[in-house]
């Protein structure tokens, strides 16, 4: 029997030690989890989804790591029922299901409304991932996710880069990647998506030292789970270095320092009859030259053209 | 981990109605008596604990040739 990681270790490159992240996810359970970012996050898609004049009966959360979205949603008009889907059984009730975001436990064409927050910047096969989502949706089904982007923890990475070059003279991951925006919206469409929409919600959060930022971090389950991290634990040497290049660098005059969190909101739709879509060519019922008042020029003849 | 064990605490039935195998999204069959959603497909019984299905292949339970052909 082959399990999940075996399933999927010859296809894409993978980059997050998806197991790791599990006991990340537990140890952040068990810290209390940081809260703000999950809830802002959460807060802002039940106001995108109260602008959606849809209801939407069945809903899954596919991996919020709290219930931060579970809660934004309670009683919310458009959401009829919503499953919260988990990595982990810590803090799931029933009607909740465990699962893997990576391998979907649901029917095709099953789901009204799949919703995510703060989970699918660590899948290794996003689009694997966007494709999964797109079958279970019924036609003008919606999904809508939140997940963190390409400018994320700019400052970190540039921190731990050259403490960690100073120290021991070589660079190792230490900041996962994030997918651009850009990216984003091409991958929504390449997955079968209608009316794809992407955009960013910029957030500097300012903490009393670097070592606040790391502890939040734990606390989001968000400590590094990628597969080509050092397997030596990181030195103090470099933690403290690292640390201190932040705070030389990124420190407001009062002294506290600064991290970036770009938040990607994703949305698009199973694709179904009554969206709109482009008209087809030559069904236009007004003149293009009339709209703009200008001269139309006549096309020369075809079969003149050399191209 | 510690949990609160309730027998007796059924899965959604509407949660039911939309899970399939997360390997060969293939149907389930719920056996009720031992708490699992089985995969013929993927000869793979998923646990189910206190109502929450664990559809996840590394947490789930091999099946052996007797059970396939019942």
């Amino acid at each position: 029997m082959a399990t999940m990681s075996d399933a999927t270790r010859d296809a894409p490159p993978l980059v997050f030690d998806r197991p790791l992240l599990r006991r990340r996810l537990e140890r952040a359970a068990r810290l209390g989890p940081e809260p703000f970012l999950l809830e802002r996050a959460a807060e802002d898609m039940a106001d995108r989804l109260a602008a959606v004049k849809r209801q939407f009966e069945t809903a899954v959360d596919l991996g919020t790591p709290t219930d931060a979205l579970a809660h934004a949603l309670d009683g919310h008009a458009a959401v009829g029922r919503l499953f919260r889907a988990a990595p982990l059984a810590t803090g799931l009730v029933a009607p909740g299901v465990v699962a893997d975001e990576e391998a979907l436990p649901f029917a095709a064409g099953s789901l009204d409304l799949v919703v995510s927050v703060l989970s699918l910047q660590s899948v290794n096969d996003l689009p694997g991932v966007l494709a999964q989502v797109r079958r279970t949706l019924k036609p003008d089904g919606l999904f809508m996710a939140a997940l963190f982007g390409g400018g994320s923890l700019s400052e970190l990475r540039q921190a731990f880069a050259i403490a960690e070059s100073e120290t021991t003279g070589g660079l190792s991951p230490r900041v996962a990647p994030f997918a651009d925006v850009r990216d984003l919206g091409a991958l929504l469409q390449r997955a079968g998506f209608a009316l794809p929409v992407t955009d960013v919600d910029r957030v500097v959060v300012r903490y009393g030292s670097p070592f606040s930022l790391f502890s939040d971090l734990r606390r989001m389950g968000a400590a590094n789970a990628l597969l080509e991290r050092r397997r030596v634990p990181l030195r103090r040497a470099t933690l403290l270095r690292a640390a201190e290049i932040y705070g030389e660098r990124f420190a407001d005059p009062d002294g506290r320092v600064r991290a970036t969190f770009e938040i990607v909101f994703l949305s698009g739709w199973a694709p179904h009859e009554s969206q709109q879509k482009p008209l087809r060519p030559g069904s236009a019922k007004m003149r293009l030259a009339d709209a703009l008042g200008a001269r139309e020029v006549p096309l020369p003849p075809v079969g003149t053209d050399e191209g | 981990m510690i949990q609160a064990q309730r027998p007796g605490h059924d899965v959604d039935p509407k949660l039911l109605e939309i899970l399939v195998c997360p390997l060969t999204k293939a149907p389930l069959e719920y056996d009720r008596d031992r708490q699992e959603l089985v995969s013929r497909a993927a000869r793979l019984a998923y646990p189910i604990r206190d109502g929450i299905p664990i559809m996840l292949a590394d947490e789930a339970r091999k099946l052996d040739e007797s059970e396939l052909t019942r």
